[in-house]
């Protein structure tokens, strides 16, 4: 067992250990420390494969900006907001959960084995740049230089994208989260399946005779 | 010896687990966490066909997930304050305006 | 250079939407003349392209200009594209220039209008829509213009909707047209399914291929729309209430071009129409009798209008039946040449009526002119050179195309053609007595607007009866009054009488000194009492001596008033009208007429008339019949049809024809001279109830549309909102029932959602397995 294979497995139980603490723990609070655990889990998985940059940025943003995040809305909205998981509103929810994931999984285990035992997962037809690539001088290029020089030239234009998408994404972030001047509406009411509010109908006839009347 | 094969089974599993997360847990906030481990999932499948296939392409498609993530988690997240703010502590199972 | 073909429509159109949207702020006048500079530029684009297809071999002369695939649905497709050739380019030149001249026009006519603006828009879409019609390379383009000018027809013949008749007269309007359309639509669907594609070429082309019944059918459908649209026979009742409208709207749209365009359709299928000549000539026979019948029918009913503008309404459904006419003898030269010298005198003879009752205080009532010749000079002068233009008096522009028309018809040959022939002669004839009829009764004579009518004589007759009735009845009161009076007055008498009696014998029966003292007292007073009842009564009695005489009086009175009114008569003809010893009581309507003066128009109505004035004098030389050189319309033409006429009659008969024409038309015209200018004949005799009420086919046809019509459509309505709707509904109940059984899982709970995700990603996954598996 190689050195590769033992790191691996060593992060991919502390992967799982903290996805299943994600999911299990009832305090938000603790499931983002479990996240926290799985997310340098995964980080060490990328170093195993050589993918430096892509470690130190999943360090940084993931752990280091999103999950602090989280834990910010968490302080903000109240630490002790647990939540009761001895009771399932919806009939069927958790075996049928159980059930899909158990299905995914099997599912994709069959996917994985027969298309790696076919042979099919194989390097034929790559387009971009090859992780062994070196410069004139023969060197092997850094894995930061390689991804540098496919997302600047290649993806450039993906790239830029992203820009826009985060600029929109922030800009949205403001424009939700403010607090609006004036009393806040209240959500509807929560009624029970099957039975719909008559106001929301008598204001959707209201709306179109006035349409109606408009036209006229 | 380490293989990719490796690699996507432990992304099957991580997937798998998210997905149940998301199905079964109620608060919003443990459900962004459960997508988060999703989108890891898939990037721990990345990650491992880009080195069993030498081919720098998947780790470029790493790099756009995690800027998706990031993006995502900050509108999800401004989304969650705003309904907190009209009404403490909601589950996901309280804002049900989208039936039809 | 015919690239320019694309900037005809666009002009209007670019004038239309800036109309609509800031043609309120540009107010009177800029918003007329930007409309008129639209419709301007669109007429130098058409010369544009006129002279780019000029400059083309003749066989090239047939350009398609495709702007796009507008319907491609399966084997089936229609371009938005346009037909540039002879025929088309030369009906847009006279559609825009006329049309630029009528805007122009317009911006007096409408000065003051509240709606100003709207108008121009209205034009101006008009334009577009017309140009769209004409341009069109296939039936379904073509009908897209034909129901743009049908919209904008209605927009403005109820332009002053707020009036319940001008509303009722686009209504109108608007519903006759969808009677014509159902043919034109059927048509366009037997072409598909017959020759497989609408286009004009290929329909043109392939038709000699048609089936005889096939070819019957399509060409008969075409036509029920151009009777429709171009007011035929029996659906041509909406062209004289669509004078509702403004007059430069008559004139453009109910005169010059639209009522057109179901000629041009047929000679845009002249291919059909031809092969129908040769193989099913029973077809073409009912067009020509189609034509020529409307011809007559509506120059019967002119004679009797009294309306200037309904004169001229009936007179456009008669020469659009000599162009029908025209289309039915195979001659479509013919045709649009008549077309276009129409257009120039009926559209002149429309604006110069315009600018007549403009002059005339909005007054339509021709019997009310008189003498104008004087007060309107430039309208009067324009006006009498397109009444010489439609009456065929040589060399005016209508003698050469009416001419050529009556021509085609005797050349059918056989009976048929003569008879034909003998009609359309006898309408030449009409035309001339009732458009000097008009003429004479506008601008000649004596000016007598403010002379009453003979319905204001009858009127104030009335109310002078009313009047010295009224005397009477009030004199008659007065005489019960008085007898009222003296009866009090007797009463009075008696009870006077009783008191001094009493007295009396209280005299006599008293015997203390002091009460015979007072008793005498009491018996003086009651004597003077008696004595003034008795004055009373005389006086009364006087008084109503008095009374009675003045009833008789007024009773001679009523009697000889009465007898004057039975005793009066009609005033000779051209003798003034009067109402006599009743002027007192003529209604204010008289006065206030008589008051007004007319006066004419401004150079924005008088540059179009003389400008028309001058093509209605020389518009003849696009086709003069001597020799083929100067055949100027037929030789442009040529390439547009897919046949050539050639008149084969010798020249001695064709000058013999012209020569007959001629003296029907002066027949015409002298016997409106004799009984309108010199006053020899009665002017009722000739203008009967019956010509008037249009032979009574309009109220006929609102009978049946009331009564029986009107059960049947309820019937249709009945099957349509049980059996059509109850499909549709059928259909609409059943989306619903399967919506609501759906809606449960639409039940707003996230994770319910996120459930199906995940499961239909399982199926995904399923899938890929099995496909991995195969």
């Amino acid at each position: 067992m190689g050195l590769q294979l033992f790191s691996f497995l060593i992060a991919g139980v502390i992967i799982v250990a903290g996805a299943l603490g994600v999911v299990l723990s009832k305090h938000p609070v603790h499931a983002a420390l479990f996240l926290i655990q799985t997310l340098f889990g995964v980080a060490v998985e990328f170093l195993v494969v050589e993918a430096h940059f892509l470690a130190a940025i999943q360090v940084i943003v993931y752990a280091g900006a999103i999950v602090i995040l989280f834990l910010f809305v968490i302080m903000l909205l109240g630490v002790d907001n647990a939540e009761d998981l001895s009771i399932e509103p919806i009939i069927g929810q958790r075996p049928l959960a159980a059930l899909s994931g158990a299905a995914i999984f099997g599912l994709l285990m069959t996917v994985i084995f027969s298309a790696s035992s076919g042979g099919r997962i194989t390097g034929e037809g790559s387009v971009s740049l090859a992780l062994d690539a070196t410069d004139p001088t023969g060197e092997v290029l850094p894995n930061v230089e390689q991804l540098a020089q496919v997302i600047f030239t290649d993806m450039v234009f993906a790239f830029e994208v992203t820009a826009i998408l985060l600029t929109v994404a922030v800009v949205g972030a403001v424009v939700m989260a403010r607090r609006i001047p004036g009393a806040l509406q209240p959500l509807p009411e929560v009624l029970p399946i099957g039975e719909f509010s008559t106001e929301d109908q008598g204001e959707s006839t209201a709306v179109a005779a006035t349409e109606e009347g408009e036209e006229h | 010896m380490l293989t990719p094969t490796y690699y996507l089974v432990l992304s099957a599993l991580v997937f798998s687990i998210g997905a149940f997360g998301v199905l079964v847990r109620r608060n919003p906030l443990i459900m962004f966490m459960c997508v988060e481990l999703m989108l890891n999932a898939v990037n721990l499948t990345f990650i491992g066909l880009a080195w069993g296939l030498n081919d720098i392409g998947g780790q470029v498609s790493v790099f756009f997930v995690m800027v998706v993530a990031a993006a995502e988690v900050v509108v999800g997240l401004a989304i969650v304050v705003a309904i907190m703010r009209r009404r403490d502590g909601a589950t996901a199972d309280d804002l049900s305006v989208l039936r039809g | 250079m015919i690239n320019f073909v694309y900037l005809i429509p666009l002009f209007p159109l670019l004038g239309c939407v800036t109309l609509m949207l800031v043609g309120k702020k540009m107010g009177e006048p800029s918003a007329g003349y930007f409309a008129t500079a639209a419709s301007g530029l669109s007429f130098i684009a058409t010369v544009v392209t006129f002279f780019g297809l000029r400059a083309l071999d003749v066989e090239e002369r047939q350009v398609t200009k495709t702007l796009f695939e507008w319907v491609p649905a399966g084997n089936f497709s229609a371009n938005a594209g346009f037909l540039v050739d002879p025929l088309s380019v030369a009906m847009l030149l006279f559609i825009t220039g006329i049309g630029t001249l009528i805007h122009l026009y317009s911006v007096g006519y409408m000065h003051g209008d509240e709606n100003f603006s709207k108008f121009f828009l209205y034009l101006n879409m008009f334009i577009f829509a017309m140009s769209i019609l004409v341009l069109g390379d296939n039936l379904l383009l073509t009908f897209l213009g034909w129901e743009g000018v049908g919209a904008c027809s209605y927009f403005l013949v109820s332009f002053w909707f707020s009036e319940e008749k001008n509303a009722m007269a686009g209504k109108k309007a608007f519903i006759t047209n969808r009677v014509g359309d159902w043919g034109f639509m059927v048509a366009t669907f037997l072409a598909f399914a017959s020759i497989g594609s609408i286009d004009y070429l290929t329909i043109n082309g392939t038709a000699a291929q048609l089936s005889t019944p096939v070819l019957a059918a399509m060409v008969l459908l075409l036509f029920v729309g151009v009777m429709g649209k171009s007011a035929q026979f029996p659906l041509y009742l909406w062209l004289p209430d669509a004078m509702a409208g403004p007059t430069p709207v008559s004139a453009l749209i109910h005169a010059a071009t639209m009522v057109t365009s179901g000629v041009y359709l047929l000679t845009r299928v002249n291919g059909l129409v031809y092969e129908a000549l040769l193989h099913a000539q029973w077809v073409t026979n009912i067009i020509a009798w189609v034509g020529v019948g409307t011809a007559f029918f509506a120059a019967t009913i002119a004679i009797a209008q009294t309306d200037i503008k309904k004169v001229l309404a009936y007179s456009t459904v008669s020469q659009l039946g000599y162009m029908v006419l025209a289309v039915g003898s195979g001659v479509f030269v013919a045709a649009i040449f008549h077309m276009i010298t129409h257009a120039f005198f009926k559209a002149l003879l429309f604006l110069g009526s315009g600018s007549v009752i403009h002059g005339m205080d909005n007054d339509q009532d021709m019997r009310r002119y008189g003498g104008l010749r004087k007060l309107l000079p430039i309208t009067s002068a324009t006006f009498i050179i397109g009444w010489l233009a439609i009456a065929g008096v040589p060399p005016f522009a209508g003698f050469w195309s009416k001419d050529e028309i009556l021509l085609s018809a005797w050349e059918l040959g056989g009976i048929n053609g003569k008879l034909l022939w003998f009609f359309g002669l006898i309408t030449a004839l009409m035309t001339g007595f009732y458009m000097s009829r008009q003429v004479f009764l506008t601008f000649y004579g004596d000016y007598r607007f403010g002379d009453p009518d003979k319905d204001e004589v009858d009127q104030a007759w009335d109310g002078y009866i009313a009047h010295a009735e009224a005397e009477k009845d009030e004199a008659i009161t007065a005489r019960e009054a008085a007898a009222t009076k003296l009866e009090e007055a007797n009463v009075a008498v008696e009870s006077r009488n009783v008191a001094f009696a009493k007295a009396q014998m209280e005299v006599t029966q008293t015997t203390s000194e002091d009460d015979l003292a007072k008793a005498q007292k009491a018996l003086d007073t009651a004597s003077g009492a008696l004595e003034k009842a008795e004055a009373g009564v005389v006086s009364a009695q006087d008084e109503l001596t008095a009374a009675s005489a003045l009833v008789d009086v007024k009773d001679q009175a009523v009697s000889s008033v009465k007898s004057e009114a039975a005793r009066r008569v009609e005033p000779e003809p051209g003798e003034q009208r009067t109402a006599g010893a009743a002027s007192d009581f003529l209604p204010d309507a008289v006065a206030k007429r008589a008051e007004h003066h007319p006066h004419e128009s401004g150079w924005q109505m008088a540059t179009p008339l003389v400008i028309l004035a001058f093509l209605s004098i020389v518009g003849g030389v696009i086709q003069l019949p001597f020799t083929s050189e100067v055949h100027f319309l037929e030789n442009w033409l040529e390439p547009a049809l897919t046949f050539e006429h050639k008149f084969a009659s010798s020249a001695g008969t064709k000058v013999a024809l012209a020569v007959v024409a001629i003296i029907a038309g002066a027949v015409g015209i002298m016997a409106a001279v004799s009984v309108y200018l010199r006053n020899q004949g009665d002017p009722a005799k000739i203008e009967k109830q019956i010509l008037f009420d249009g032979w009574g086919y309009d109220r006929a046809v609102t009978a049946f549309m009331g009564g029986p019509g009107a059960k049947m459509f309820d019937a249709i309505t009945w099957l349509d909102a049980n059996i059509v709707d109850g499909m549709v509904n059928g259909t609409g109940s059943l989306v619903r029932g399967t919506g609501s059984t759906v809606r449960r899982f639409q039940n707003g709970l996230v994770r319910s959602y996120a459930m199906s995700i995940t499961l239909g990603s399982i199926g995904l996954l399923v899938w890929f397995v099995v496909r991995i598996a195969a």
